[in-house]
């Protein structure tokens, strides 16, 4: 079940190696990329100061290897959305995350970046994942350490489980894919017209 | 608090307030009628025996749901004097004539305090203030149509500068992915 969509049907000795070469490689980039993730924090609110409790010597999320946080979308390849995101600030978020190089994944940390939270409101956007697709999802307001490191482990594992290729010369990306290990890979769902 | 204050407006200015009343918590405050807005608030700033010239701050009531409607608005001016160490209260009742947009003096050429305080109440309850050197929105963007706080505006009214992904698999409450 594991290899079904690395390897549908084997046809010739050629083609069984090389679904094998692509395989080991797929695994070896995802083992490289799931430990060395940079962090871009997107901090916005109150969430961010359980961000910097993480990434401080306590809680230490270096220990798992996202352990830079970088300031420039370009040199990340994690967007950690922390805290309320509004509407006038959502075209700022999604430019950000246009920005950032493929890969690339993101987690919504606290409940107002996944889902509005209690600010149910005229100004804040219902989740972030109206917007951007999504990876991890981190409840709690804000989310306690601990619950943000077991969410970098879940993603860990979601990274270890995708398709990586050296050369990935398909238009689509594997953040954009459906979430879980044994994913297909397929587009973003098409925006509704006339969506506000 | 602000009663001495309040008594030498009256003195200095005829006819200055409309009318003066204690709140629930003691205070004073003075109503002042629109017109005579300018001229109550330089007679504060410049006058020696006053000299009120911290501007605290300013922000609106939307009476549209309270037992009494009429008029609809009132602005809350809240003035600080260091050497007195005293505050005084003013309120300008303002009301919204059918189709016209309710307007005020701006306070602006006698506070620069009150210039974003202006610009917060015509972004959050669409009080125009004249003579203001430059109303425009403060906190919500230029898109935005209508005055978030002003009580007919619906509370979930939100208008979205991007098209949204269509969120199929949570629930999330009525009235959460659109305008109104």
């Amino acid at each position: 079940m594991a290899d079904v969509d690395v390897a549908p049907v084997l046809a010739t000795r050629r083609e069984e190696a090389m679904g094998f070469l692509e395989k080991m490689v797929s695994k070896g980039l995802g083992w490289a990329r799931k430990y060395s993730l940079f962090t871009y924090p997107f901090a916005t609110a109150c969430c961010g100061m359980e961000y910097m409790s993480v990434a401080a010597a306590r809680y230490d999320i270096a220990r798992f290897g996202a352990e830079f946080p970088r300031f420039s979308p370009r040199q990340a390849d994690l967007l950690m959305v922390v805290g309320t995101i509004n509407l006038k600030q959502a075209p700022i978020l999604k430019r950000v995350y246009e920005q950032m190089c493929e890969p690339k994944w993101v987690v919504s940390f606290g409940v107002c970046a996944s889902s509005g939270g209690f600010y149910d409101n005229y100004a804040v956007l219902q989740g972030i994942d109206r917007i951007l697709p999504v990876d991890v999802y981190i409840p709690g307001c804000p989310p306690r350490p601990e619950q943000v490191l077991d969410g970098l482990i879940l993603l860990q594992e979601k990274i270890a489980g995708q398709r990586h290729k050296l050369v990935d010369r398909s238009p689509e990306s594997p953040s954009q894919a459906q979430p879980g290990r044994n994913y297909k890979r397929t587009g973003p769902p098409p925006l509704e017209e006339g969506f506000h | 608090m602000s009663k001495v204050a309040l008594d030498t407006l009256s003195v200095k200015l005829s006819q200055p307030f409309v009318e003066r009343y204690f709140d629930r918590s003691g205070a004073e405050w003075g109503v002042v009628h629109p017109n005579a807005l300018v001229e109550v608030v330089s007679a504060l700033k410049h006058d020696p025996g006053l000299d009120f010239k911290l501007f605290g701050s300013m922000d609106a009531v939307d009476r549209l749901m309270l037992p009494e409607p009429h008029p609809r608005f009132e602005v809350v001016y809240l003035i600080r004097s260091i050497p007195l160490n005293d505050v005084i209260r003013l309120k300008v009742r303002v009301a919204e004539l059918q189709g016209e947009v309710p307007e005020l003096p701006s306070i602006t050429p006698v506070y620069q305090g009150a210039n974003w305080w202006e610009r917060f109440i015509w972004d959050f309850y669409g009080i125009r203030f004249r003579g203001h050197p430059d109303l425009r929105r403060i906190l919500m963007y230029e898109e935005f149509k209508g005055h978030p706080l002003r009580k007919d505006y619906p509370l979930r009214g939100r208008q979205g500068l991007l098209p949204e992904r269509p969120i199929k698999d949570i629930y999330r409450g009525p009235g959460t992915s659109s305008v109104v």
